[in-house]
């Protein structure tokens, strides 16, 4: 049973001391890494996939439930507690998307009877988050980018069922992230976003802020920036709406942004 | 003198993982020698010899199958290895003749396969696979969590002993449980014998004739309906 993951921080590009010396990661926690671009948010995920013990270039350390993690989560792929989903993750697999599933679910249930259950909630949750519905039979690889996330996601979650996930900038992909984070909440797990989107950032219960390969905060999502997270939403929904009225060959009027009072 | 022999197809990984291996075996204070079996062309010997200032070979296995090329070799191999003041000889070869194993008892023996090739890849290469210790998986950067789970399951149908380790080549994780099996691995000895059984042997296509047909070869040959049979005397 995993109930924490502790980041003890190393040095920074230039050698200094991380201002952070330690986070602790509860399960069920929700969390965004954030920092410009080159500031070493992938590297940090690297650390904690690879249970860093000193020995990458940052120097960090990683312990779960307060001790050196067991030799068994390097050792053993199928005990690794961590399921990773980055910008290039993909599927690539062409076998219709049931046939994959029932694959994929069938590693995992404990009991066979599972699997049929299994795969209905994964494709419902994947099409909570997406426009388009994904269809039980059509292929893997002719789902669009979004729906690809989408049930990347979902899978990570339900099927995988890995006591933490990590999402590398997910967010490009057009799924709708509020749902997407009301829907992760309901799983008891910790959830480490890598992310430059304020809508991500404010959702979470705290955000770890790095810069020259170094983490420099961790911010905790106070009361104001809880209320200002519906705005937030309501002008990126604004956003992906005039984004859609420009593919669409419509005109932008200066009312586009009334919603937002 | 403690030896690997590193195999799988072009462009998996094997000198991306070698790498991180040599880089860290020499953290470890081990000497390292490297020698690299291919076909035709191959420059990982000048490259690893100007990264890590190691002693390294190539051989070009032309017209003999690699994997016994490698065989044929190694004994001078292991000889160059520990004039040159090495504890550990790695072998990168293209093991490219998948009916026969590049491995030796005596030395680790280590696939790498990439998850990106498709689920159905274990099941298609043979002794390479099976017959090793270890099936290095490079490329999970690249693949969802799914298929990474689905195609370590496919190895372990066809390779129930072969351990899996799990690599991201590009940055280096997972190489750490290589570098141990490398150390726990036990020294080599005289007289160390190819793994499993090579296979049925050459036919007369091996050995120039280019008739095309059964009826115009012998020894062991097959048709289209019968499996493998003896012709001649
Ligand atoms: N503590 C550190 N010490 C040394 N090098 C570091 C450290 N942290 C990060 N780096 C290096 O800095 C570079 C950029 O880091 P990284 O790719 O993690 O940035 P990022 O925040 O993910 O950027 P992006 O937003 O563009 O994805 C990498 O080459 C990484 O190896
Ligand atoms: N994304 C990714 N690329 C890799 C990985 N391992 C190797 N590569 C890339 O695959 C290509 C071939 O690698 P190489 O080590 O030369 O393969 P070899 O022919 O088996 O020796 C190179 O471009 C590597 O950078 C990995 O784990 N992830
Ligand atoms: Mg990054
Ligand atoms: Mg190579
Ligand atoms: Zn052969
Ligand atoms: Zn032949």
């Amino acid at each position: 049973m995993i109930n924490t993951i502790t980041i003890l921080g190393g040095k920074s590009r230039a050698g200094i001391p991380e201002a952070v010396e330690r986070i602790d990661l509860n399960m069920g926690d929700v969390v965004s890494i954030v920092g410009p671009t080159g500031s070493g948010k992938t590297t940090l995920i690297n650390d904690l996939e690879l249970f860093a013990d000193a020995n990458t270039q940052t120097g960090r350390r990683v312990l779960i439930n307060n001790e050196r993690p067991p030799l068994e989560y390097r050792d053993n792929p199928a005990m690794n507690p961590i399921a990773l989903i980055t910008q290039h993750t993909t599927f690539l697999s062409d076998l219709p998307v049931v046939d994959f599933l029932t694959a994929h679910a069938g590693i995992r249930a404990v009991k066979k009877s599972q699997v049929e259950e299994m795969i209905q909630k994964t494709l419902d949750f994947a099409n909570e988050l997406t426009g388009e519905p994904i269809v039980l039979t059509s292929r893997m690889t002719e789902l669009s980018g979004g729906q690809t996330r989408a049930l990347l996601i979902a899978d990570a979650t339900i099927i995988c069922n890995t006591p933490i996930v990590l999402l590398d900038e997910v967010e490009n992909a057009g799924i709708n992230r509020t749902r997407a984070m009301e829907l992760l909440r309901q799983y008891r797990k910790i959830f480490i976003f890598v992310t430059h989107d304020p809508r991500i950032a404010l959702l979470s219960d705290y955000r770890i802020v790095m810069q020259g390969g170094s983490i420099t905060q961790v911010l905790y999502t106070n009361e104001e920036e809880r209320t200002f997270s519906h705005k937030v939403s309501k002008l990126d929904d604004l956003l992906s709406a005039m984004r859609d009225k420009i593919r669409f060959g419509e005109r932008l009027t200066t009312h586009e942004l009334e919603g937002l009072a | 003198m403690k030896l690997a022999i590193c195999a799988g197809p072009a462009t998996t990984g094997k000198s991306s993982v070698l790498r991180h291996m040599i880089r860290k075996l020499q953290a470890a204070g081990d000497n390292v020698a490297f020698l690299k079996v291919d076909v035709q062309f191959a420059e990982e010997d000048e490259i690893f010899a100007k990264e890590f200032g190691i002693p390294t070979r190539k051989v070009y296995s032309g017209e003999l199958c690699p994997d016994h090329c490698n065989v044929m070799v190694l004994g001078d191999a292991l000889q160059w290895a520990e004039k040159s003041g090495a504890n550990i000889l790695l072998v990168e070869t293209a093991g490219l003749c998948l009916r026969c194993s590049p491995y030796v008892d005596g030395g680790l023996g280590m696939i790498v396969i990439e998850a990106t090739s498709g689920t159905n890849l274990p099941l298609k290469i043979g002794p390479m696979l099976s017959l090793a210790d270890v099936a290095v998986v490079t490329k999970i950067d690249r693949v969802s969590q799914a298929e990474r789970e689905v195609f370590r399951s496919r190895i372990q149908d066809v390779a129930p002993n072969v351990k899996v380790r799990e690599v991201n080549a590009l940055y280096g994780i997972g190489i750490d449980p290589l570098v141990d099996a490398i150390h726990n691995q036990a020294d080599t000895w005289d007289k160390m014998l190819l793994r499993g059984n090579p296979p049925v042997g050459t036919c007369t296509i091996c050995v120039g004739k280019k008739e095309i047909g059964w009826q115009a070869h012998f020894g062991v040959v097959r048709s289209l309906e019968n499996q493998n049979f003896y012709r001649g005397e």
